[in-house]
């Protein structure tokens, strides 16, 4: 297959990835999109594994085998709840990847440059060319060859990058998947030192940088990676719980521009293209996130919550509780219901139990909806994807902007297992930590229930004004638990 | 700590502020409760009921007041009552502050502490011994009772065999408590409801009750109610002309017409004319809810009925929740007894009067041999004060201006960004060289694609978004497939390594997303 070829299934990979980002603005036409990065992505690597400069068939065949086996049975077993881990686990490996193709063209830049010192310096450029491919300098290493100076200069700067990129992202990615996955704790932790760590690693490396241009040897990559992985480990170690939803899209991120740092070092477009692609698609998440909690992409990254201005406003009243009796005979009675949903159904695997209701709601002729803040559940979109699993039907799931209208006008709010993202203290509070952030107005109904384990806080540790309310009843127990018993109640 | 009730000795009250449940709860706060012998009587509590719930029943009223701290009542007590306060006991009932000075004086004397049922600030916090609303409530349905009681024909239109039945049509003037609770019980038997206030912001409670809200033709702002803690103000004259001359125009329509509009510490202001009255077909009926205050019909009688010349029954009762004694004392003692609760904090049966409390602060007429009415405002604010901070109403051209200022910013950030983007550009160009800037050409576009596509993206989308990009950031694979080749075996390695991580991503990414994705189903 010839270069120009290859070109041309290139470009074509490259319109199919953007249709297949572009077609997932509907759930309709996202089913389709999916092929189009299918096909894509065989044609991309069809078109590599055919065209020039390319060896070593039976390694590659073999790889290409057990990777896939593995990929399949991987999506095929994954829980919907686990997805935030799936996702970050699968972003390590990019990062990975990306480190391990970074030294490989390490190796072959000295290798080459060992080579070419070896060559008499009597031979012009063409003839230096035909000595190096006869000592078998193929591929990638021949494309190195060709490089003058100056690119040599860029390649290593470009190898750097794509090496530091792709190593934060593996560790960070670890810990993200350790965090999620409750292998390691999810709450913010941070060694003696915090960011002055981080930051003093960052310099290391840009030390380094300028070393390993100098020609200080390989040593100084290795370095540099062992300080990055430090980075990526100690900044998602040094972030809560709740922050995964940026965590997981800054890192979706990053893994696209280890991508494109690759893309450059290899002088590939298509990587480029695609690696670009991510990464914006990762920092425009993030940038979602970010809003939806009022807060900062830095501070988010830089973990934990603001300082508070003043002391919180006293919240009055008083935690009142009830039954199951009372919830049932509550939506027996209304005509329009709205379920919010947070990370606490995931946990209490009540999405089943939440569907049933809902669908039992929806037979008795009553309006059933339900308001997804953006940062419900550890991952954008998370809680859709579990009410999809549960098979709610995602034209009654609504986003924050399209029904926080409505809570003035709704009977029943059934709040499972989300807090902040429902705090009223965020509007009426100018103290509070979240003050500003955008909540779902659940407390404007005309009454709300709250399935809740127990009194405590939620994540960012502030008293919910909500819990205290006169149209606020509490509902506790485990998630799950409770619905099925007000199942039994609800024919 | 003891807490009695006395019999009311007010002719003709039925209720009593003592109830053998509220008992059980008053128990509860550590309390010993007593109560007179009979006082329960005329609302349907026996003392036998008392003495089963642990209410300790004593003989006299004397010996009652001579042994409780606590004494909650219903009505405004008389003098022989006040010369029973004591120093250090307290006193919660309706008190009437605004015309009962020598009341308060007399409790100041006595050194004991008077709590008015009536002054409990209209917070939602306070809502639960708002003994006012809990009455008004009970007035606006037994108002809609008495009224059909007098009323000669079905509230609700029937199409019957022996001909057809028009609904009775009803007028409701004044939506507080008393007058929504009349819309509902007069809507749900079925009449046709017309409801009228002075405050605009109500006409969304009156249709959620099921009633149409009478709007004028009238231009002038109207004072939010909220700003007056939940109550009506006075209106002005032209305003007033104008509601009359709509009620006027509604009179020959009506049957049955409810009047309940009070202004605090006022004379009742009068809706109903004369002439209206006289314009009412023969049968109707008026219940004033304001009797008490002078009634906002001029001919209506307190505490009795009467018939005009012209056949039309107005009703003037006084003591409509009293008719209804078993209902009024269920809900007035359980306001009692939400007010002892948040008076004895430790639930230990000991009395803490705080007087920082807003609620305490506000009900309290007299406290330590000083006279504590009227009360400061409340430190927080009523109910809806929050709805006067609406945006105004922006004129055309205010939001042509704004729409200008808007885009002219908007363009300013873009041009200079557009020049810091191209100026990093120069600069980058000016020292790397060509193969370096096509290639970081093909990234800036790319960039730019994926900022437009990725917005467009549906925020249900957004797992499986991520799932897509993860799977087709393993494109990184091509990285490693062009340096699979090699010739040193190191490179082969890792190489080899990376493909295999890299179709893990790319399989596992796709098929997850497909998995998903199949998931999402229209209903």
């Amino acid at each position: 297959m010839s270069i120009g070829i290859v070109s041309a299934a290139y470009i074509a990979a490259a319109i199919l990835f953007i249709l297949s980002l572009g077609g997932l603005s509907g759930q309709e036409s996202a089913k389709r999109a999916v092929w189009y990065g299918i096909v894509g992505m065989a044609l991309a690597v069809a078109a590599t594994v055919f065209g020039p400069g390319m060896g070593n068939y039976l390694v590659v065949v073999v790889m290409i085998a057990i990777g896939a086996f593995i990929g399949n049975m991987v999506a095929g077993k994954v829980e919907m709840t686990e997805m935030p881990q799936l996702v970050a686990a699968l972003h390590s490996f990019v990062g990975l990847a990306a480190v391990f193709i970074g030294f490989n063209a390490d190796i072959e830049m000295s290798r080459v440059a060992e080579l070419k010192a070896g060559l008499s310096p009597s031979l012009n450029a063409e003839g230096m060319m035909a000595a190096l491919h006869d000592m078998g300098v193929a591929g990638f290493a021949e494309k190195v060859a060709h490089k003058t100076q100056v690119e040599l200069n860029i390649l290593k700067v470009e190898v750097f990058l794509g090496v530091f990129i792709g190593a934060v992202t593996f560790t960070g990615s670890v810990i993200a998947f350790g965090k999620l996955a409750g292998k390691v704790t999810s709450k913010a932790e941070k060694l003696p030192g915090g960011h002055a760590l981080n930051a003093g690693a960052a310099l290391l490396s840009v030390v380094l940088l300028i070393m390993y241009m100098n020609g200080a040897g390989s040593w100084t990559l290795y370095v540099m990676t062992l300080l990055a992985f430090f980075i990526g480990y100690h900044l998602i170690m040094g972030i809560g719980g709740a922050d995964m939803p940026v965590v997981v899209s800054m890192l979706n991120s990053y893994s696209g521009w280890a991508a494109a740092a690759i893309g450059f070092s290899l002088g590939n477009d298509l990587l480029i293209v695609t690696g670009a692609l991510v990464g914006s698609s990762g920092a425009i998440l993030s940038y979602i996130m970010c809003k939806a909690m009022n807060r900062s992409f830095i501070s988010v990254i830089l973990g934990g919550f603001g300082n508070t201005t003043g002391p919180a406003m006293e919240v009055e009243g008083e935690q009142v509780a009830i039954d199951s009796d009372g919830v049932a005979a509550a939506l027996d009675e209304a005509d329009s219901v709205i379920i919010v949903p947070g990370y606490g159904m995931a946990v209490a695997q009540a999405q089943g139990s939440v569907s049933e209701l809902t669908r039992r709601l929806r037979g008795k002729g009553k309006e059933v909806r339900f308001a997804i803040h953006p940062v419900a559940g550890r991952l954008p979109g998370h809680m859709n994807v579990l009410l999809a699993e549960a098979k709610v039907p995602y034209d009654i799931v609504m986003e924050m902007d399209e029904i926080n209208e409505d809570f003035p006008q709704t009977d029943v709010v059934i709040v499972i297992g989300s807090n902040d993202i429902v705090n009223p203290a965020a509007q009426e509070d100018p103290n509070s930590p979240i003050a500003g952030m955008p909540v779902l107005e659940v407390w404007k109904a005309k009454q709300v229930f709250v399935s809740k384990r127990g009194q405590g806080t939620g994540y960012s540790g502030i008293e919910n004004p909500l819990f205290y309310k006169e149209n606020t009843r509490m509902f506790y127990g485990d998630a799950k638990k409770s619905l099925d018993e007000l199942l039994t109640k609800i024919t | 700590m003891k807490i009695g009730t006395p019999k009311e000795v007010y002719q003709g009250e039925a209720r009593v502020a003592m109830t053998p449940d509220s008992a059980r709860q008053l128990q509860k706060l550590g309390y010993e409760c007593a109560i007179e012998a009979g006082a329960g009587a005329a609302a349907g509590f026996t003392d036998e009921a008392y003495a089963e719930a642990g209410v300790e029943v004593i003989k006299t009223a004397a010996a009652l007041w001579k042994a409780c701290d606590v004494v909650a009542k219903v009505r405004q007590p008389n003098e022989t009552e006040m010369k029973r306060l004591r120093a250090g006991q307290t006193l919660i009932s309706f008190f009437n502050p605004a015309a009962n000075e020598a009341g308060m004086e007399a409790a100041k004397k006595s050194g004991a502490n008077v709590i008015a049922m009536e002054m409990v600030p209209r917070i939602s916090r306070a809502q639960k011994m708002d003994a006012l609303s809990s009455m008004a409530n009970i007035a606006g349905y037994r108002a809609v009772i008495e009224a059909g009681n007098n009323f000669g024909r079905f509230f609700t239109g029937q199409v019957t065999a022996a001909g057809k039945v028009p609904p009775a049509k009803v007028l409701v003037v004044g939506a507080g408590v008393a007058g929504l609770a009349a819309i509902g019980a007069a809507a749900s038997l079925g009449a046709v409801v017309y409801a009228f206030d002075v405050r605009p912001e109500v006409a969304e409670q009156v249709e959620s009750m099921g009633a149409q809200f009478v709007y004028l033709d009238f231009a002038e702002e109207q004072q939010d109610g909220a700003a007056t803690g939940g109550y009506a103000a006075p209106s002005s004259p032209e305003f007033r002309e104008a509601q009359l001359a709509k009620f006027r125009e509604m009179a020959p329509d009506i049957d049955i017409v409810i009047t309940t509009a009070l202004i605090p510490n006022r004379e009742a202001p009068e809706l109903w004319t004369e002439d209206m009255v006289a314009a009412m077909k023969r049968g109707s009926v008026i219940v004033d809810l304001a009797a008490e205050k002078g009634g906002n019909c001029k001919l209506t009688v307190a505490d009795e009925k009467i018939v005009t010349e012209n056949g039309v029954t107005i009703i003037g009762y006084t003591d409509f929740p009293s008719r209804m004694a078993a209902q009024a004392s269920t809900l007035y003692a359980t306001n009692i007894r939400h007010m002892m609760a948040d008076l004895t904090p430790e639930k230990d049966g000991n009395l803490v009067h705080n007087m920082e409390d807003d609620v305490i602060r506000g009900a309290t007429v007299t406290f330590d041999k000083e006279i504590t009415w009227p009360p400061p405002p409340p430190k927080v604010q009523a109910i809806a004060a929050k709805k006067q901070e609406k945006p105004k109403e922006l004129t055309a051209e205010e939001k042509k201006a704004q729409e200008a200022a808007a885009f002219k910013a908007q363009t300013k950030f873009q041009v200079g960004l557009l020049a810091v983007g191209t100026a990093l550009l120069l600069l980058v160009g000016s020292v790397a060289p060509e193969s370096f800037m096509s290639h970081f050409i093909v990234f800036a576009l790319a960039c730019f694609v994926g900022f437009q596509v990725i917005w467009g993206v549906s925020h249900s989308l957004h797992t499986p978004l991520m799932a897509v990009t993860n799977a087709i950031s393993g494109i990184i694979v091509l990285g490693a497939l062009l340096q699979v080749g090699s010739g040193s075996f190191l490179v082969v390695a890792l190489a080899g390594i990376s493909v295999l991580i890299a179709t893990i991503n790319i399989v596992g990414g796709f098929l997850v997303t497909r998995r998903m994705l199949a998931m999402f189903q229209k209903s």
